[in-house]
């Protein structure tokens, strides 16, 4: 089919489009320009996803739901650039976040519906993304709060031990839907629930960690969702989305790591050092 | 151990696709001077974004009600984070700009 051959080379550019505009942006002059190809990579496979794409049974989207998204995307650009213009310039880095909420919370309620759409069969990569994604959103909700001081932090030594349980738990509850053999009435149970511990765990994931340490941390829940992401497309075996995800996971990643040496820390540290800004003497 | 191999085989080539990207995050970012840490950052996290895609394969082809709001609604939140995202870097940087004039 001429039209899926089209679609699939069309999320290769548009993968290139985003390595060239990541590339840019990390030198100063041509950041600006380095913005404007990643955007431009991220249209070009929407527009082509809206005409060319095919479900399993081969039938395009239809004509009313082409509006719909249409007027969803529309709705969403509107209210995402006005919040974006009105933020003032110091408030920046929590917009950031909460921009990266709301990706997060997306990653998350596609990998949930795609669970729905067929719960007899649970994969490993969908509970990944809707894990992930879960985590990205309610951490990334802190870090806006505590940014812009509606969120205060809690200092407690035993936090650090609390994430653990929560992580352990989390891993023994996808391995439970996965292999534990229970029947789909069951596993959807515990998929919510899944959901919800994982909810909770980015809420004492980023509670204990101090405002100044905020960037840091937010880039690291950047990492997450574009992970969350790249799961996601997965599930659709689509290129574009994997690629995009998995980039921007491995080069958040590598800036959160640059961001603590730029501050003379280890991520260690600051994960579980749950200080902010204060003397290093404490950990 | 069968489902493991069966699953490796089958996702043969998104498993290529995600490590060759991993190796690619970590070459592209190397040595960001610290001013761009932050507009870097924002750049980043429009891109994770991506997930629009599957928020309009979700709505393209949603049936039920619970397909249509959880779908509208994940699509909405990934337009947030795609606009929103690419607006607030291009300011981040703009002002980058005229301080280095």
């Amino acid at each position: 089919m001429p039209g899926q051959v089209v679609l699939e080379y069309s999320y290769l550019l548009s993968a290139i489009m985003f390595v060239i505009g990541l590339k840019l942006q990390s030198h100063p002059e041509t950041a600006r320009k380095g913005n404007f190809w990643a955007a431009s990579g991220m249209i070009l496979p929407m527009i082509t996803t809206l005409i060319l794409n095919r479900n399993g049974a081969g039938e395009a989207i239809g004509m009313g739901n082409v509006i719909a998204i249409l007027l969803i995307i529309a709705a969403g650009t509107v209210v995402g650039s006005i919040m974006a213009r009105k933020v003032k310039m110091t408030a920046m880095p929590q917009m950031v976040s909460f921009f990266n909420a709301t990706g997060g919370a997306a990653s998350a309620a596609v990998a949930l519906i795609e669970y729905t759409k067929n719960p007899d069969q649970a994969v490993l990569v969908g509970l990944l993304g809707l894990v992930v994604g879960s985590i990205a959103f309610s951490g990334s909700m802190i870090a806006y709060g505590k940014l812009d001081g509606k969120v205060g932090d809690i200092f407690a030594k035993f936090m650090t031990y609390v994430n653990l349980l929560f992580m352990a738990v989390i891993v023994a509850v996808i391995l439970l839907v996965l292999f534990g053999g229970f029947d789909a009435q069951t596993r959807t149970y515990l998929v919510f629930g899944l959901l919800v511990i994982s909810l909770v765990y980015g809420v004492s994931f980023v509670m204990p960690i101090g405002g100044a340490d905020m960037p840091v941390v937010i880039s690291l829940l950047n990492s997450l969702t574009g992970i969350a992401a790249a799961m996601a497309g997965f599930i659709y075996q689509n290129e574009a989305m994997i690629l995009g995800g998995i980039l921007v996971g491995a080069a958040g990643t590598i800036l959160t790591l640059q961001m603590c040496k730029a501050m003379n820390r280890s991520l260690i540290n600051v994960i579980i050092g749950s200080f902010g800004g204060g003397g290093a003497s404490h950990a | 151990m069968e489902n493991v191999l069966t699953f490796l085989t089958a996702n043969k080539d998104a498993i290529f696709i995600i490590v060759l990207s991993v190796f690619l995050g970590f070459e592209v970012i190397s040595n960001v001077p610290s001013v761009l840490h932050t507009p870097l950052m924002s750049g980043a996290n429009a891109i994770s974004g991506v997930i629009i895609i599957g928020g309009i394969i979700l709505v393209g082809h949603a049936s039920t009600t619970f397909e249509w709001v959880l779908g509208s609604l994940a699509l909405f939140m990934a337009t947030l984070n795609v606009a929103g995202g690419f607006v607030v870097t291009d300011r981040m940087l703009e002002m980058f700009k005229k301080k280095k004039k």
